[in-house]
């Protein structure tokens, strides 16, 4: 058995500070392992949110030594132990206390986005048709957990706070989700340029090379996003074509 | 949207929690397209020794104007203006220019790299102002797919290069022969890779296919989508092995011309 150090961010959203914690840690152990003994042996008081130890939930995001990862997901065999484990909260959101963050943000932004719109059933009985090879892009996206690590990441959030021009990432996938949809009809482009500040993106990567469930987010969801509305509002000859071809 | 606070999120520039050596990717990348900006935007004005027998530099090509016998449509014009330096590559090299800076690629690194927007993730950035891509300048990078159209044509006539460059002039008769010199194997493996980039292109997927909602009923669509995903899957990879093999065709067949490498005639 190894002892290991961690310094983990403790305070509130009015202040806080790293404090250092050891402990022992052993083979197959992951940081939230590590959180859990802490707070059975030295900080009772320790702020952590997490569910399911399994990667599927989405609950324990946080920081760690700088980079944003599921707390169950990482290894301490991924990291250096020669030197203590920085542990900190998502930046991205309002602190609640010690690793919690309030992630409602992202929720209550998810309800401004126009809801899932079939078209009329293909069946008399009111049911859809599908082929498999239509479902596959979509099926990509629906593997989010809503960690929210790829919010947390994207420097227009983090660094910008233009929480009120751009949706991030995440709800991004969600709106390529809905758009691709072989049974959508409903048509959110508009709001994606406008309230949903696609233009924001400048496309560095940083949340797909952080998504746990390994979604293509940048190539995949928000690449043909971007494309989709410079076909409606930024390409001339497509443009002229519309208006040509309209039926007035 | 606009209910959200958070607890002192500046800090100074490069600050990051980060252990790992954050910096070297966006510094390497800075190096590499430096480099090759400064190559090429000296190659351009050189305005010579970008031929060698059946190779035309692919930085000159198409030759649309010029002195060797790859031009189309003679010497230097008329019209020319008298104050510009004249060089064939400045009539031409625009287009593939472009097409590269509008990358969506190459966008992502040279705002990292170039701009520090950011300098890399989770580490922070120089300013605090940002518009990204939503107005002007940055809101043009939305015409890439219009350089996508004329770089589909740049990959035809550098395919034409190749064949081209498969054809000899022998020097004591005058006959033309069917050869392969290592110019010709450099300028092909030029049009592969640069085909491999060019069709791995995020317009060209959305072009293919990336648009509709539905496959199913549309083979010919789908075929095409996947295909161009393939490529474009590695698109990093093919953007950079073009842009180094571009510099090295123009290199080889400069020092060929220059009489210090020898071309050796395979067959």
């Amino acid at each position: 058995m190894a002892t290991a150090i961690f310094q983990i961010w403790r305070g509130d959203a009015s202040g806080g500070k790293f404090e250092n914690y050891s402990t022992e840690v052993s083979e197959g152990m992951v940081v939230l392992d590590a959180v859990h003994q802490i707070q059975a042996e030295s900080a009772n008081d320790l702020a952590v949110r997490w569910n399911c130890k399994a990667g599927k939930c989405g609950s324990c995001s946080a920081e760690i030594n700088g980079v944003p990862k599921l707390m169950c997901m990482t290894r301490l065999s991924e990291l250096s132990l020669n030197k203590p484990v920085l542990l900190q909260p998502m930046k991205a959101f309002p602190l609640i206390r010690d690793l919690v963050t309030d992630v409602s943000w992202n929720f209550r932004v998810k309800k401004k986005i126009k809801k899932f719109k079939p078209r009329t059933p293909d069946a008399k009985d009111g049911t859809w048709r599908m082929a498999q090879q239509d479902i596959d892009r979509v099926q990509e996206f629906h593997k989010c957990i809503e960690c929210f690590l790829c919010q947390d990441v994207c420097h227009v959030l983090r660094e910008h706070q233009l929480h009120d021009e751009f949706i991030g990432p995440r709800l991004l996938v969600h709106v390529a989700a809905l758009e691709m949809h072989p049974l959508d009809v409903e048509d959110r482009l508009a709001a994606v340029k406008k309230t949903g500040g696609i233009g924001y993106c400048n496309i560095t990567k940083c949340c797909t090379a952080v998504c746990p469930e390994g979604i293509t987010i940048t190539d995949n969801a928000i690449i043909p996003l971007k494309e989709r509305v410079a076909d409606r509002f930024y390409d001339p000859v497509k443009r002229l074509l519309r208006f040509l071809f309209a039926k007035h | 949207m606009a209910e959200i606070h958070l607890t002192d999120p500046h800090h100074k520039f490069g600050h990051t929690y980060r252990r790992d050596i954050w910096w070297a990717r966006p510094l390497i990348i800075f190096i590499c397209l430096s480099v090759f900006l400064v190559y090429v935007t000296w190659a351009a004005f050189q305005g010579n020794h970008y031929t060698f027998g059946p190779y035309l530099s692919p930085l000159y090509s198409p030759e649309v104007f010029g002195d060797s016998p790859h031009s189309w449509f003679g010497a230097k014009p008329g019209w020319w203006p008298a104050v510009l330096p004249w060089s064939p590559a400045l009539l031409v090299l625009w287009a593939p220019g472009l097409f590269r800076l509008t990358c969506y690629y190459y966008r992502g690194t040279y705002y990292r790299s170039f701009w520090a927007d950011p300098p890399s993730c989770t580490v922070t950035e120089p300013r605090k102002k940002y518009r990204g891509e939503n107005s002007f300048p940055l809101i043009i990078q939305n015409i890439h797919r219009y350089f996508l159209y004329i770089a589909l044509f740049f990959l035809i006539f550098l395919l034409y290069d190749v064949w081209k460059a498969l054809w000899f002039t022998r020097p004591d008769t005058g006959e033309r022969s069917f050869g392969i010199g290592v110019g010709t194997l450099v300028l092909a493996t030029n049009v592969v890779l640069l085909g491999g980039y060019t069709l791995g292109c995020h317009s060209l997927r959305h072009l293919a296919g990336g648009f509709l909602d539905r496959f199913s009923g549309a083979p010919i669509r789908r075929s095409t989508y996947r295909c161009v995903s393939c490529f474009n899957r590695k698109h990093m990879l093919w953007a950079w092995m073009s842009l180094f093999w571009v510099m090295f065709s123009d290199i080889y067949i400069r020092l060929c011309s220059m009489g210090i490498w020898h071309d050796w005639q395979i067959i």
